[in-house]
């Protein structure tokens, strides 16, 4: 197998409050393959915005690194100096958030901060990285960039903000894009070309992308293989194709199940939709064995007292349940 | 940018309009202001001067006759002739700015040089020593009485050490300057401190920051430029309501002092009864504080693009 | 659970500070105002007198405790007079909107633009020295951050749930004010009234240094300051006394402002990481 171009391994990240250290996101394990696309997906609250913070090196107190690995192409990056770490952030792994309206300066020009990515990484000075600023506006599509360069963020939309945010991340070509619900804020026309966008660019420039959502259908349709997390954890993780036909985990399939489908009330006539009863545990207080198990219709005795371990499924994939299949 | 001045000044209007009424009403109207003079500070004046006057004064016109004239009179600068000295107001009042605006220049220098700088620092590393030295000395800074200050510092350099004159305008040298400054600038220089740090702490915790972190941009850029810029919005803003409540610890500090600023001449006039002078000082004084808002508006314009192009 | 400094190091002085006025008249050891012998002029802090005496040898010490009940008297209700004012103001701009809202929103402008203290000064040259004069001068002057307090909140609620079903339910409009709105808007009523309190003792005794406000031979911190003034080449100690109970009562406010923001007002919380 070749290398992987993103590998992190039994990823621990605390959290302290109060004194005491919690644990945020427990042995997360996964690897993104050059050009892949892998999404990661769950609700609010379970831990995948800080996951990809970790991922960057962003993490800020209360928030620490608390155990495993992280390679890129190989090489450790999660011990890193942060002078090291910071070589890294843009020009091989970058970011784009989910707030496009807050994620840019709004004291500076869009092409200023497109043309930062440049002056930092390229060793370009403010005149070539300026040029270059609006040649990356074009490339995202924006319409007449020499003059949308001079724009302020205020004066954009939402979704020619997010494009901007787009021009940054992949301006120096990185080896790995991080989504972090980037279409949530935007409308859902917008979404869609956001999403297309993306996958342009990215296929264009062989850039790898771990995507961040909570819509599930959003990701089945970008990414070629997904991981489902909740409570800090990985609780499922297929190639996109087999999560939808054949999910393993109580809670894949709440999700899938509670989806609204186009169409189903023709099919089957009228239906409550389907939920997942219960609330997403709080850090500080995650059940004793399985963490799903409160909300769980299959949940046993073995279920509340072992959390259960990863069991491998076939082409790198894996789940964690007492009672899966 | 000139829109902006001119919606600024259009708003000024009504506001330097309700002023002038309101100053009118205090001590043209009220009944007694003018007439019992003398009677409090043990002065009795001859009636027959007092009927002089007040036909001179035209006190017993109707009101709105009295407005119009007062608001006239003002609007071409002319506001009246002191009770006390018979100088013309505009007079007493110019030979007091220079030394006014020095102060309150000095004093604001002082707190924006100190405050700001210190905040800041204190901001980057929150909960460590210098936050929580300079947040102790801001919070004590804003609780002390600046007249008292003022009073020791005027006895510690002054009486006892000699290094500073302990009162007066002097020659009007720097070294005169000093202690009042000082004492004037301590509150609004404990009060920036607080909101520098407030601000720059938000900013540091600001989406657009962290973006600037995951382009891989080195912290001290990150904070030089993002979120310095992005803080003083607010501390521009803080400097100038500032220079209001500086503006009326002035007087007292002036007072102390014995500097010779547009403080210490109303808070004679009015021990003297001197309307005409009081009005004056009042009306300068806050068209003053006015304009410094204004330009603080600029300022603010000038830095957010969001005001500009709003 | 964060131990709150703020609120018990504040609350300490500033109970300090109410208790000694409270008690002043046990606790001082000659009478303030008329136990004066020029005999005793101007000594020195020692052990009859931990003080000092003044100019007219009067004892500073009793003095300063005296001055407690003064000081704080006036400071405390000053600032409820702003409170009542603004919050009375604020809460009905709010509700009623229309001219009255523009009326109030006007006044709240106009007392923006004039100083404070200036305004106060004002007041005093047209009403005469006095206490009652002082508490109205003072009253007056800073009602305007309670009366924006209550009016922007009072925006905000006003489309609430139960704003409206209480309107339905008949209820009256000053009802409603009273009894819906203003629990809501109590939190930052008491920092802002707190912080407020020490601004009007600074007040206070900034025009009673001035010879606008108590006046001798009553013993108000300001006015004992201006006496030091006087004396200072002769007796400086007369300077440190008054300003130190100043410095302890309105520290103590400031704090405890500081520590009830946080537990009333968390939305207006410093950060603090």
């Amino acid at each position: 197998m070749s290398v992987p171009l993103l590998d992190v391994e039994n990823l621990r990240i605390a959290l302290s409050q109060g004194g005491k250290s919690y644990g945020a996101v427990e042995d997360v394990s996964f690897s993104i393959a050059p050009g892949e696309t892998l999404g990661l997906v769950g609700e609010s609250g379970c831990g995948k915005s800080i996951t990809a913070l970790a991922v960057m090196g962003l993490l800020r107190p209360p928030l620490s690194l608390g155990g495993g690995r992280i390679t890129l192409e190989g090489g450790d990056i999660h011990d890193l100096p942060p002078a090291k770490l910071r070589q890294l952030r843009g020009k091989r792994i970058a970011m784009i958030f989910q707030e496009p309206m807050t994620a840019l300066n709004p004291l500076s020009t869009v092409g200023r901060q497109i043309a930062e990515m440049f002056v930092l990484h390229a060793g370009a000075n403010w005149s070539e990285a300026t040029d270059r600023a609006v040649e990356a506006l074009r490339q995202v599509h924006v319409p007449s960039p020499e003059r949308r360069v001079k724009d302020f963020p205020h004066q954009l939309s939402g979704g020619m903000r997010q494009r901007v945010m787009i021009a940054i991340a992949l301006a120096c070509s990185p080896d790995l894009l991080i989504a972090d619900e980037p279409t949530t804020a935007l409308d859902v026309t917008v979404q869609a070309e956001i999403v297309d966008l993306m996958q342009e660019l990215c296929a264009a420039k062989g850039t790898a992308i771990l995507m961040i959502s909570h819509d599930l259908g959003l990701v089945a349709n970008m990414c070629r293989r997904v991981a489902v997390m909740y409570a800090g954890r990985i609780v499922e993780q297929q190639a996109a194709a087999d999560i939808f036909d054949r999910p393993r985990h109580p809670y894949t399939r709440g999700l899938i199940a509670s989806l609204p489908r186009l169409g189903a009330r023709v099919a089957h006539g009228r239906q409550r939709l389907q939920e997942i009863s219960g609330v997403v545990p709080a850090i500080t207080a995650f059940p004793a064995g399985c963490r799903f198990s409160p909300r769980c219709q299959r949940a046993t005795d073995v279920c509340q007292s072992n959390d259960p371990p990863p069991t491998p499924l076939p082409e790198n994939g894996l789940v964690r349940c007492h009672h899966h299949g | 940018m000139l829109a902006v001045l001119l919606r600024r000044l259009l708003n000024i209007i009504p506001t330097v309009g309700a002023v002038i009424l309101l100053i009118f009403v205090l001590f043209s109207v009220i009944p007694g202001s003018f007439t019992s003079t003398g009677a409090e500070d043990g002065r009795m004046l001859d009636p027959q001067v007092m009927e002089r006057m007040r036909k001179e004064m035209g006190l017993d016109d109707p009101i709105l006759e009295r407005f119009g004239r007062y608001v006239g009179h003002t609007l071409v600068g002319d506001l009246g002739k002191s009770f006390r000295t018979r100088e013309p107001v505009t007079k007493l009042i110019a030979d007091r700015l220079w030394p006014s605006f020095k102060l309150a220049l000095a004093a604001m220098g002082f707190a924006v040089l100190v405050g700001v700088p210190l905040g800041f620092i204190a901001a980057l590393k929150p909960g460590g020593l210098i936050d929580s030295v300079s947040m102790m000395v801001a919070v004590s800074g804003l609780s002390l009485a600046q007249f008292w200050l003022g009073l020791m510092m005027m006895y510690l350099f002054g009486l006892l050490l000699g290094w500073l004159p302990s009162f007066g305008y002097g020659d009007g040298g720097p070294r005169y300057l000093i202690l009042p400054a000082l004492a004037l600038g301590v509150g609004p220089m404990a009060l920036l401190a607080r909101t520098t740090r407030a601000a720059v702490l938000d900013v540091l915790n600001a989406d657009f920051v962290r973006t600037a972190r995951s382009k891989g941009m080195a912290e001290t850029r990150v904070v030089t430029w993002h979120v310095m810029r992005n803080a003083l919005v607010l501390v521009i803003t803080t400097i100038g309501l500032q220079f209001g409540s500086l503006m009326g610890t002035a007087v007292v500090v002036e007072k102390l002092f014995s500097w010779p600023g547009l403080g210490s001449l109303l808070v004679d006039s009015v021990f003297q009864r001197d309307i005409p002078a009081v009005q004056g000082c009042i009306l300068v004084i806050v068209l003053f504080f006015l304009a410094i808002n204004t330009l603080v508006d600029l300022a603010y314009a000038a830095i957010d693009p969001r005001i500009r192009y709003a | 659970m964060k131990f709150r400094a703020n609120l018990y190091i504040g609350g300490a002085f500033f109970a300090t500070a109410v208790i000694v006025g409270v008690l002043a008249p046990v606790i001082a050891t000659h009478d303030p105002v008329f136990d004066a012998n020029l005999m005793n002029a101007e000594i020195p802090p020692g052990w009859e007198y931990p003080f000092g005496t003044d100019a007219q040898g009067r004892d500073i010490y009793s003095r300063v405790v005296h001055g407690a009940r003064i000081s704080l008297t006036v400071g405390l209700v000053a600032q409820c007079i702003n409170s009542i004012i603004g919050v009375t103001l604020g809460l009905t701009a709010g509700y009623w909107g229309g001219w009255w809202d523009d009326l109030v929103s006007g006044l709240t402008n106009l007392m923006l633009a004039i100083p404070s203290l200036i305004f106060a000064l004002a007041i005093m040259a047209i009403l005469g020295p006095g206490l009652v004069s002082l508490l109205i001068a003072l009253g007056l002057t800073s009602w305007s951050y309670s009366c924006r307090l209550a009016r922007a909140q009072v925006l905000s609620l006003k489309s609430q749930g139960y704003v409206q079903a209480a309107r339905i339910l008949g209820y009256s409009d000053l009802r409603i004010m009273f009894t819906q709105l203003l629990p809501n808007i109590l939190g930052p009523l008491i920092v802002i009234a707190t912080l407020g309190a020490g601004g009007s003792i600074l007040a206070e005794a900034a025009l009673s240094f001035l010879g606008l406000g108590i006046r001798p031979p009553y013993p108000s911190w300001g006015s004992m300051l201006s006496d030091a003034r006087e004396q200072i080449t002769t007796a400086p100690w007369l300077s440190i006394f008054p300003g130190l109970a100043i410095f302890i009562t309105v520290l103590g406010l400031n704090l405890l402002g500081d520590g009830l923001r946080d537990i009333l007002d968390p939305q207006s919380r410093e950060r603090t990481s």
